[in-house]
C-alpha cells in the first residue's frame, strides 16, 4: 500500500490531524505541501522552540533581536550592524561544492533582506579526518564553493576555523556567519505591511530546486537511503545574488520598500506566511505570475521550490513601476505575484483557480511545540574517568607533533583561496584570533571571532559553550574590542534521543550563562538537529559568533623582534587537560572534565586585553587555546621569524588550554607598564621567557633548542601535507 | 580505444551559466536563441580492442567521479 | 580630468579602485556598462571583479558590453586605458591586449601578497615606478595564469622574490614568463593581474600600489592636457 503523502512529506499523523483541526477539514495537496516545510524541524525549530526563552536578549544597543531575519545592534555614529549564522550541513555532504556555495548565498540574503550590505564571511567547517580520501573530497569542495560564491558575490570572507574529527566523517559541518552595515535609517523588516501592499517577487526565476529540502534534507538524519534523498540540490548563482545585493540595496536607499522577505528554506511558502503573520494581515498569492524556469510546475512545487537568489518586496501600490524599473536596471526578472488582504487568510490560486486558503499564522505560529524527553547520557561520567594524565612527552617533540596537525598548522591553504581584501577595509583578516574591519568615516573597528570545539562540548556542553564565549570575547578583546553581540550556532545530533536533547539544553544553559555573565546579548541563533550518520550522532557541537568593538582601532603593533619579554596573562592553569588538542595529537585520547569558566577573572583578563592593546605600543597579543600557551607563542615566533628562551614548569603551563589566558610579547620598557595595568585590573601575569636568535629554546626539565624555520616548515606543511593525497591518488 | 564522455546537467538543475549566455547572446542580437545549456566533455583513451569492456569501464568511472548523480547525466561513445 | 570606472554586473572593485583613485587626488565617475559614450573623460580603468558572474570565460561576454565601442575608441585615441585582474581578462578578450588568462596551475583561487618587479617604465601604470624596483601587491584571482598569443605581449610586471629574481618558485600562478602586467607597444593600455588599490595605506599588505596609480593619474592628467602619448 502506497504511504499516504503526510508521510511521504515527513509529518506524523498527529501533525496532520492538527492541520485538520486548524482547517475544519482534510488540508488539499497544496496546503499540506506548505504545512509540511513550515512545520519541518529545519523550520519550525518544533524540538528546540520551548527551551529557547530563557536566553539573554536585551541590551540597550539591541535594534533587533531573535526572530527577524538577522538580529541587528547599534553601534554608534549612525551606523547599525546586522549578523546572523546558519548552517548548511546536510547539502555540503550531499554536494560540497554548491552546499557550501548555497549556504554563504542564504546568509548573504539574511543580512541584505535587513536593509545592510553584506561587508564579511566567516565559516566554520568540520570533517572527519584528512587520511581518507572522501573527507578530502568533501573539505576540499566545500573550500571551493565558500570561495567559489563568495568571492564571485564579492563579500570578503574574513575568517573562520577548520577541524577534523572521525565523528563528522558522515556528517561534516558548514556553518557561515555574515555581518552586515547599513545606516540607521536603512533598517528594512520582513513585514508585509498593510493591505494593498504589493508582493513583488525579484530575482531568479523558480524551478525544481530542492523540492522539500527543508523537510528531507534538513530534518532527518543521514542512512544508506541518502542516495535517494539526492534530487534535493540547489545549485547556486553568485552573479545572480550580486545583481540582487545591489538591486535591493538601491531599493533600501530610495525607500521604495515596506517590507522584505528572502526565499530560503520553504521558498514562496515561507516569504508569503512570515511577513503576512508577522503584520497580522493576509495575502493573495498568484503562482501563474511567477517568472519560471521550466514550464508545467505543480502548485506544490512552485510553493515548495527553493529555487536559489529570490527576495520577495512588499511595496506600496505607488511605487511598484519605480520598483520593476530598478529591477531592470540592475538586470534581474521582476514579478508582481500577491497582493496583501485584510483579514488573516492566506490564498493561493493556480491556473486561474484558488488552491489554498489558510490562516496565515498557522503556518509560523501553530507549528507543534514539542516537548521531548531529557536525559542525562551514562557514558558522561565514564568520559569524566578517563585520565588526563599519561606519560610525559618531551616538549619539543609534542609541539612539533601538534604544529604538524592540520587543524593546528596554518590555515592559509584555506583562507587564501578566500577573497578577503575586498572593500579595503580589513585591518586583520583570517590566520589568528578574531578579524578587525574599519568602519569607514568613524574611528570604529567591528571585530568578530567565531568558535567551536565539539571535544570540549562532549565532554561538558555546558561548561564547553560557555568556554566559547570566553573565547571568542578574549580573541575580539586582544584586538583591542569590546564584546557587543553574539549569534549562536548549535549543531547536534538526534533529538529523538533523549540524550541529545539533554545536550542541547545544557549547551544552551552554558551559553546563556556565559552571556549573561558577560553581559553580551544573544541575538540570533540557529539550531540544526539530526546531524548523525547510521544512528551515530555528532558531538554537540555549538558554534559562537562574536562582534566587538573597537573604539578607536588600536595602533599596529609593529614587528616582533629580539629582546622581547614573553608573558602569560591570567590564572594559573588548573590540571586538566580535558578535550584538549595535546591530548588529542599527542596521546589520542578523549576524556577529563573541562575546566569551568571564572566569570570574574574571564572579565579581567578582557579589560586587560583591550587596554594592552591601546595602552602600551608595541604589545603582540595572542589568545591561548587549541594546543595552549606554547602553540600560541610558537605561532607569534613563526610569523615573525624569531627565536626565543622559554620556561615552562608543567604539561598544563605548556599546553593546557584553560580559559581566560593569552600571551603578550612586549618590548622590555612595556613590560612595567603591562604589569602595573595588570595590577590595576587585578590579573596574575607569568614572565615565561625573552625573544632573540633563531631557535626556540624550551627549558623543561633539560633545556631542547629548535629552529624556528623547522618549526615554521612543519607548520606551513600541515595542510598542504595533509591534502597533497588527494592530488596524486 | 576511446571514449568520449559528454556530461550535462540534469534537466530540472538550474544551469546558471547556460542562462547568462543566452541572455548575452539575446543582447549581441541573437534574439532567437532559446536556452543554452554548458556541458563538458571528458576524452579517456583505453588500451585494447573490447568496446563492451571500454563502455563498462568508463561508466563506472562517471558514476564514481567524473560526473555526480546528484546533478549531472552523462552519455558515453566509444571510438576506434 | 576625470577617470571613468567602468562597472559591468558581476564587477565588485568598482568602489575600491575609486576610493583608492580618490584618495590620489584623482575625480572618477562610475559608468555602466549599458552606457554608450564616454565623452568628457580622459581615462578609463576597467576593475576586478567577476563580470557577468565570469561565465563561459572570463571577460568574454563583458567584452560585448555597449560601452567596449567607446573603450575600444579611447582606447585608439591613445588615452589611457588600465585594466585591473578582471579588467586585464576583458581588455585581452576584447584584442585591446595580446593574449589570454587562464586558470591558475593549482586550480585554486589565491588570494595574498606576491612580489612584483617592474620591467618597465614605458607604460600608464608604471611610469613613476623605476626599472627593477619591487612591489608588493596583492593578488585576487582565480584565472591569472598568463598565456602570450602569437603577437608578443610587451612585460611591464613580473612576479619574483623578495630580492627581485624572476624564480619559478616565486612565480604563484604559472603565468607565461612570470607576466603579472603587460601594455600594448605605446603604453597607453595597460594591465596588471594584482591589485594596486589594495595596497594605499598602511594597515594593508603595503603602500606600494600608490606608485603604479599614481603613474596612471599622472598619465591621466597628462592626456587630459592634450599630450596623449603615453
Amino acid at each position: 500500500m502506497a504511504e499516504t503523502l503526510h508521510r511521504r512529506l515527513g509529518m506524523t499523523d498527529a501533525e496532520y490531524g492538527a492541520i485538520h483541526e486548524v482547517l475544519g477539514r482534510p488540508p488539499a495537496d497544496p496546503e499540506l505541501a506548505m504545512y509540511s516545510v513550515m512545520w519541518s524541524e529545519h523550520c519550525s525549530y518544533k524540538s528546540s522552540r520551548a527551551h529557547l526563552s530563557d536566553l539573554p536578549t536585551d541590551a540597550p544597543w539591541v535594534v533587533v533581536g531573535p526572530g527577524e531575519n538577522a538580529g541587528v545592534v547599534d553601534i554608534g555614529d549612525g551606523w547599525l550592524a546586522a549578523l546572523r549564522i546558519e548552517s548548511h550541513n546536510h547539502p555540503s555532504f550531499v554536494e560540497p561544492y554548491q552546499g557550501a556555495a548555497t549556504g554563504v548565498g542564504g546568509i548573504l540574503r539574511d543580512i541584505f533582506t535587513m536593509g545592510a550590505r553584506p561587508v564579511g564571511l566567516w565559516n566554520q567547517i568540520r570533517f572527519g579526518e584528512l587520511s581518507d580520501a572522501h573527507n578530502r573530497y568533501l573539505f576540499n569542495g566545500v573550500v571551493a564553493g565558500i570561495a567559489g560564491y563568495g568571492n564571485a558575490v564579492g563579500v570578503p570572507t574574513l575568517g573562520g576555523e577548520v577541524e577534523f574529527e572521525p565523528v563528522y566523517a558522515g556528517n561534516p559541518l558548514v556553518n557561515v556567519m555574515c555581518l552586515g552595515l547599513l545606516r540607521d535609517d536603512q533598517l528594512v523588516l520582513g513585514t508585509a505591511g498593510e493591505p494593498g501592499t504589493v508582493a513583488v517577487l525579484l530575482g531568479a526565476s523558480t524551478g525544481r530546486d530542492g523540492i522539500g529540502g527543508a523537510s528531507v534534507l534538513a530534518s532527518a538524519g543521514f542512512d544508506e537511503r541518502a542516495e535517494s534523498k539526492r534530487p534535493s540540490v540547489q545549485v547556486g548563482d553568485p552573479f545572480e545574488e550580486k545583481k540582487l545585493i545591489e538591486a535591493c540595496l538601491e531599493l533600501y536607499r530610495s525607500h521604495l520598500v515596506v517590507g522584505v522577505q528572502d526565499l530560503g528554506a520553504a521558498g514562496l511558502t515561507c516569504a508569503a506566511s512570515e511577513p503576512a503573520a508577522r503584520a497580522g494581515v493576509g495575502m493573495d498569492l498568484n503562482l501563474d505570475a511567477v517568472h519560471l524556469r521550466e514550464p508545467g510546475m505543480t502548485a506544490p512545487e512552485l510553493l515548495m521550490s527553493e529555487s536559489q537568489e529570490r527576495m520577495m518586496a512588499f511595496v506600496s501600490p505607488q511605487h511598484v513601476e519605480a520598483v520593476l524599473a530598478v529591477a531592470a536596471r540592475w538586470e534581474i526578472d521582476a514579478s508582481v505575484v500577491g497582493t496583501v488582504a485584510s483579514g488573516d487568510r492566506l490564498r493561493v490560486y493556480h491556473d486561474g483557480v484558488q488552491v489554498v486558503d489558510v490562516p496565515a499564522a498557522s503556518l509560523t505560529d501553530e507549528a507543534p511545540v514539542l516537548r521531548r524527553p531529557i536525559a542525562r547520557p551514562g557514558w558522561i561520567d565514564e568520559l569524566w574517568d578517563v585520565s588526563s594524565r599519561s606519560a610525559e612527552v618531551p616538549f619539543d617533540v609534542a609541539l612539533l607533533s601538534m604544529l604538524a596537525d592540520p587543524a593546528l598548522g596554518d590555515r592559509s591553504w584555506v583562507y587564501e583561496q578566500f577573497d578577503h581584501m575586498l572593500f579595503l577595509n580589513t585591518v586583520r583578516g583570517p590566520g589568528r584570533d578574531g578579524s578587525l574591519i574599519r568602519v569607514r568615516g568613524t574611528d570604529k573597528g567591528l571585530a568578530v571571532s567565531t568558535d567551536g570545539n565539539g571535544r570540549l562540548c562532549v565532554l561538558d556542553p555546558r561548561r564547553g559553550a560557555q568556554r566559547l564565549v570566553y573565547e571568542a570575547a578574549l580573541n575580539v578583546a586582544v584586538l583591542g574590542a569590546r564584546p557587543l553581540a553574539v549569534v549562536d550556532n548549535l549543531n547536534l545530533g538526534n533529538p529523538e534521543k533523549p540524550e541529545v536533547m539533554w545536550q542541547f539544553t545544557e549547551t544552551l544553559a552554558g551559553l546563556g550563562s556565559a552571556c549573561e555573565a558577560l553581559g553580551v546579548p544573544i541575538v540570533g541563533g540557529n539550531v540544526s538537529f539530526y546531524n548523525e550518520t547510521d544512528g551515530r550522532d555528532i558531538y554537540p557541537t555549538p558554534v559562537v559568533g562574536l562582534l566587538g568593538m573597537a573604539e578607536p582601532i588600536p595602533p599596529r603593533p609593529g614587528p616582533l623582534v629580539g629582546g622581547m619579554s614573553v608573558l602569560v596573562v591570567g590564572p594559573e592553569p588548573s590540571t586538566s587537560m580535558a578535550g584538549s588538542a595535546y591530548q588529542r595529537v599527542v596521546h589520542g585520547v578523549l576524556g577529563g572534565r573541562p575546566t569551568r569558566i571564572d566569570p570574574e577573572e574571564g572579565g579581567r583578563s578582557i579589560e586587560l586585553a583591550i587596554r594592552i592593546t591601546h595602552i602600551v605600543p608595541g604589545a603582540h597579543l595572542h589568545d591561548i587555546s587549541q594546543g595552549g600557551a606554547l602553540v600560541a607563542v610558537a605561532e607569534l615566533l613563526i610569523e615573525f621569524g624569531v627565536g626565543a628562551h622559554i620556561e615552562l614548569g608543567s604539561v598544563e603551563e605548556a599546553f593546557g588550554e584553560d580559559p581566560h589566558r593569552f600571551v603578550c610579547v612586549v618590548a622590555p620598557e612595556g613590560v612595567a607598564l603591562v604589569a602595573q595595568l595588570a595590577r590595576e585590573v587585578g590579573c596574575h601575569v607569568e614572565d615565561i621567557g625573552i625573544t632573540g636568535g633563531s631557535n626556540l629554546s624550551i627549558v623543561h626539565r633539560t633545556t631542547t633548542d629548535v629552529p624556528i624555520e623547522r618549526l615554521r616548515a612543519v607548520w606551513e606543511g600541515a595542510l598542504p601535507t595533509a591534502m597533497h593525497g588527494a592530488i596524486h591518488e | 580505444m576511446r571514449a568520449v564522455v559528454t556530461i550535462t546537467r540534469r534537466s530540472d538543475i538550474a544551469d546558471p551559466e547556460g542562462a547568462t549566455i543566452a541572455r548575452a547572446l539575446s543582447d549581441l542580437g541573437y534574439g532567437e536563441v532559446g536556452t543554452v545549456r554548458v556541458n563538458r566533455t571528458i576524452e579517456v583513451s583505453l588500451p585494447g580492442r573490447d568496446r563492451e569492456y571500454v563502455l563498462s569501464a568508463v561508466r563506472g568511472m562517471c558514476d564514481k567521479m567524473l560526473a555526480n548523480p546528484v546533478m549531472e547525466d552523462y552519455e558515453i561513445e566509444v571510438f576506434d | 580630468m576625470t577617470v571613468g570606472i567602468i562597472v559591468f554586473p558581476g564587477t565588485n572593485c568598482e568602489e575600491d579602485v575609486a576610493y583608492a583613485l580618490d584618495a590620489l587626488g584623482a575625480e572618477t565617475v562610475p559608468v555602466w556598462h549599458r552606457e554608450t559614450s564616454l565623452d568628457g573623460l580622459t581615462a578609463v580603468v576597467l576593475p576586478g571583479g567577476f563580470a557577468h558572474g565570469d561565465y563561459l570565460r572570463a571577460g568574454a561576454i563583458a567584452r560585448f558590453s555597449p560601452i567596449m565601442a567607446a573603450v575600444e575608441k579611447l582606447a585608439a585615441e591613445g588615452h589611457p586605458v588600465l585594466g585591473i585582474c578582471n579588467g586585464f581578462q576583458i581588455l585581452c578578450e576584447a584584442g585591446l591586449l595580446p593574449g589570454a588568462l587562464i586558470a591558475n596551475r593549482d586550480l585554486r583561487f589565491i588570494c595574498r601578497p606576491v612580489h612584483v618587479r617592474v620591467e618597465s617604465t614605458d607604460s600608464v601604470l608604471t611610469r613613476a615606478a623605476a626599472i627593477g624596483q619591487v612591489l608588493t601587491i596583492p593578488l585576487n584571482s582565480y584565472e591569472g595564469n598568463y598565456l602570450p598569443g602569437p603577437e608578443a605581449a610587451r612585460p611591464i610586471l613580473r612576479y619574483c622574490e623578495a630580492d627581485g629574481s624572476v624564480t619559478g618558485a616565486a612565480n604563484p600562478n604559472g603565468s607565461s614568463d612570470s607576466v603579472a602586467g603587460i601594455a600594448n607597444s605605446s603604453g597607453t593600455v595597460a594591465a596588471v593581474m594584482p591589485h594596486p588599490e589594495r595596497a594605499i595605506e598602511p594597515f594593508m599588505a603595503s603602500t606600494d600600489g600608490r606608485v603604479l596609480l599614481e603613474s596612471f593619474i599622472a598619465a591621466s592628467e597628462a592626456a587630459s592636457l592634450g599630450a596623449v602619448d603615453g
